[in-house]
């Protein structure tokens, strides 16, 4: 998860955000330990983030999830402080974004920190060309170097053919390629995405997710992406953070999220998540020494990350267990079908045999 | 365009019919320091007065009083005679050319050269209707009072443009300035303007000079008021996704602030160019001429025919002017307004 000296690109540390006229004292009691609605009862500040330590590998896509209200957009705005945060620190490889002067606060905004809109954020006065190239204006970018880096960021989102439109004429699937093409083109090693397809019909929505996945594995940019929707950080994210109240409750790679929820808070969640393409056969197998016996029968061998939906085929024609190799061939454990059985019964299920 | 197509505001969300009816009333509650100003200036009048000048209650200093900001403003027309010279040969020189220009032309080209005009910013429609207005005011013998009107006309936006973009960008960007320009752009707006004809004579005497600042006065607190309002009520949306592009103050409000506002701003041009029109016949009264020298002298006659004739004239400038001012920025409002 990160790279070869293992600095992460992003550390964030005892961040705290308070707002409200009385925020030094809601952040004193923030910090002393008491909850969000004890705060805003004692001083009417309303506690936004409480100290939220985070490390991002470089290239991953660190996905912040949460219902509305609980911080989670506040989060990312703090990263390049268009929301100033009360107390804590954000740092960029090795400088401290949240010490920086202003000028410093807009070289690095400029340089590093692309940040992508759910409600995109286009001037609508601007052609997408300019609009894509605007940043890079701002940035000193000569007009003949930034319009070829707009042209090749709308060609990666498949936008070439509209470079001249106006913001208007678009629908809001492309507008938000349009935003994203402009966080593209700003060649930032991170890339800050708030809701980004959160106000897009579901089909469209899929897409993006797609094409931002697609877009990842060639740009590997480190990527903070917002969002309130579990299927859609279970389908895009490295890691997921669950948020309530300005806190993190949980964090975790997807399916452990999915498959290992902290708490009832985040269980709720999980409930919505389609569990068949998440439940792998390594977290429903037994990997007990006795169980791993039998002769093996090339039928049934199946691999460790092959999903539910995959096993079942297979389960269905079997007379023994199944037996899960890993990527090696190795033996690593097997699934006895009634095991199997459960699984398939219902999502509930096939948690609670993976959370044995 | 169905009948006398009437100036219209191309944009009309409710944030700016309600400051453009902001003139309602004298004392906003954004003026609100106007009041405790009057009030204790009228206190300390009343002590200073009574311990030391009148002896009687209420005293009948009002005379007085007014004489001495007479003296005051002779003080200042001695003193500063040459900046009012300056300024009076700025503003002829202006009014002259463009009226000179236009006859020169010769009513036919010029009236072609508008239609033109109209028809290349605006519509054919416009281009007809620029055409056969202008050619009807000719018929009447309006046209040199017409040209002397759309030159004062010009002129007076122009200068209030000039004046009143920058002041209204400035006052969006404080709130100190924009708490102490209200209630002065009310008083403007609420005063009488014939009070602002008395002192425009004593400094430019008679002529289209004090006419042009009289109508100044009168016609740039809604420029000034537009143009502040449009850069404040931006979407916030847009102006955090520029801010975190790393923008300083000045480039956010170049490349993204001032285009935004530009269809409210354009309101206020169109509300300026209408208040100054709507002055066109007091201006009238201190020497200005044109159109509204001829109304003034159909009332002096009593000739409604002639009267009418000649106010339907300002009606047909105030059109042609409006549609043109409007278009000159309309693919900018296409964009924005349809967002």
């Amino acid at each position: 998860m990160s790279d070869a000296d293992g600095q992460p690109a992003l550390r964030i540390r005892g961040l705290y955000k308070v707002f409200g006229d009385a925020d030094r004292e809601g952040l004193e009691l923030s910090r002393s330990g008491q909850s969000k609605d004890e705060v805003q009862e004692a001083t009417g500040a309303v506690v936004g983030l409480r100290d939220i330590n985070i490390e991002i590998a470089q290239g991953e896509l660190f996905v912040v999830m949460g219902l509305s209200g609980c911080g989670k957009s506040t989060l990312v705005r703090c990263i390049n402080r268009l929301i100033e945060p009360s107390a804590g620190e954000v740092w960029i490889d090795d400088r401290e974004i949240t010490e920086m002067s202003d000028d410093e606060l807009r070289e690095t905004r400029r340089r590093e920190l692309a940040m992508v809109f759910q409600h995109f954020g286009l001037m609508p006065h601007r052609t997408v060309m300019d609009n894509v190239a605007l940043p890079l204006e701002i940035g000193g970018v000569a007009r003949r170097e930034r319009r070829e880096r707009a042209a090749n960021a709308l060609e990666l989102v498949g936008l070439r053919e509209w470079i001249a439109s106006m913001p208007n004429q678009l629908s809001g699937g492309m507008k938000q390629r349009v935003g994203l093409a402009r966080g593209l083109a700003m060649e930032t090693p991170i890339l800050l995405m708030d809701e980004p397809f959160s106000a897009l019909d579901p089909v469209i929505r899929r897409d993006l997710q797609d094409e931002l996945l697609a877009l990842q594995s060639s740009v590997q940019k480190t990527i903070v992406f917002i969002t309130h929707d579990l299927n859609e950080a279970v389908r895009v994210g490295d890691r997921i953070a669950i948020m309530r109240d300005g806190e993190i409750v949980q964090l975790g790679a997807p399916n452990d999220v999915v498959l290992n929820p902290a708490d009832a808070f985040v269980r709720e969640f999980t409930q919505d998540v389609r569990l068949h393409g998440m439940v792998t056969a390594a977290s429903i197998m037994d990997t007990s020494p006795e169980a791993m016996t039998g002769p093996t029968d090339e039928r049934y061998v199946v691999r460790e990350d092959a999903v539910l939906d995959e096993l079942v085929p297979a389960g269905l024609s079997a007379t023994q267990p199944l037996q899960v190799v890993d990527g090696a061939g190795e033996l690593v454990g097997v699934i006895p079908l009634q095991r199997l059985a459960r699984a398939m019964v219902s999502d509930e299920a096939a948690a609670a045999i993976a959370a044995e | 365009m169905s009948g006398l197509p009437v100036p219209q505001h191309i944009l009309s969300p409710r944030s700016v019919m309600a400051e453009i009816m902001n003139r309602s009333g004298p004392v906003q509650r954004d003026s609100a320091w106007a009041v405790p100003l009057v009030v204790v200036a009228t206190g300390l009048f009343y002590v200073v007065a009574y311990l030391f000048v009148a002896d009687e209650f209420p005293f009948d200093v009002g005379r007085d009083i007014g004489y001495r900001l007479d003296v005051w403003l002779d003080w200042l027309k001695d003193n500063l005679g040459p900046l009012f010279q300056a300024i009076k040969d700025v503003i002829v020189w202006f009014l002259i050319s463009l009226e000179d220009m236009m006859l020169w032309f010769t009513w036919p080209a010029s009236i072609a050269a508008i239609a033109l005009v109209s028809w290349l910013l605006v519509s054919t429609r416009m281009a007809l209707f620029s055409a056969s207005s202008l050619l009807l005011l000719a018929t009447f013998g309006l046209w040199e009072s017409t040209v002397e009107t759309m030159a004062l006309i010009i002129v007076t936006v122009t200068l209030s443009i000039m004046i009143a973009v920058p002041l209204g960008v400035w006052a969006s960007q404080s709130d100190r300035l924009d708490a102490v320009l209200r209630p002065m752009l009310d008083a403007m707006q609420t005063m009488p303007s014939f009070v602002y004809l008395v002192p425009a004579i004593a400094f430019f005497s008679l002529g289209n000079t004090p006419a042009v600042l009289a109508t100044l006065i009168y016609a740039v607190p809604p420029a000034v008021r537009l143009t502040n309002l449009g850069i404040r009520q931006l979407p916030a949306e847009t102006l955090e996704a520029a801010d975190s592009f790393g923008m300083t103050r000045r480039q956010m409000l170049l490349k993204v602030k001032i285009p935004l506002a530009i269809p409210t701003i354009m309101a206020g041009v169109n509300q300026t160019t209408l208040m100054a029109l709507s002055m066109v016949v007091i201006a009238s009264l201190v020497g200005a001429g044109g159109l509204g020298l001829d109304v003034n002298r159909a009332l002096g006659r009593i000739e409604p025919g002639n009267g009418f004739l000649a106010g339907l004239g300002i009606v047909f400038v105030a059109i042609i002017i409006d549609r043109i001012t409007q278009a000159l920025t309309k693919k900018q409002q296409d964009a924005l307004g349809s967002e």
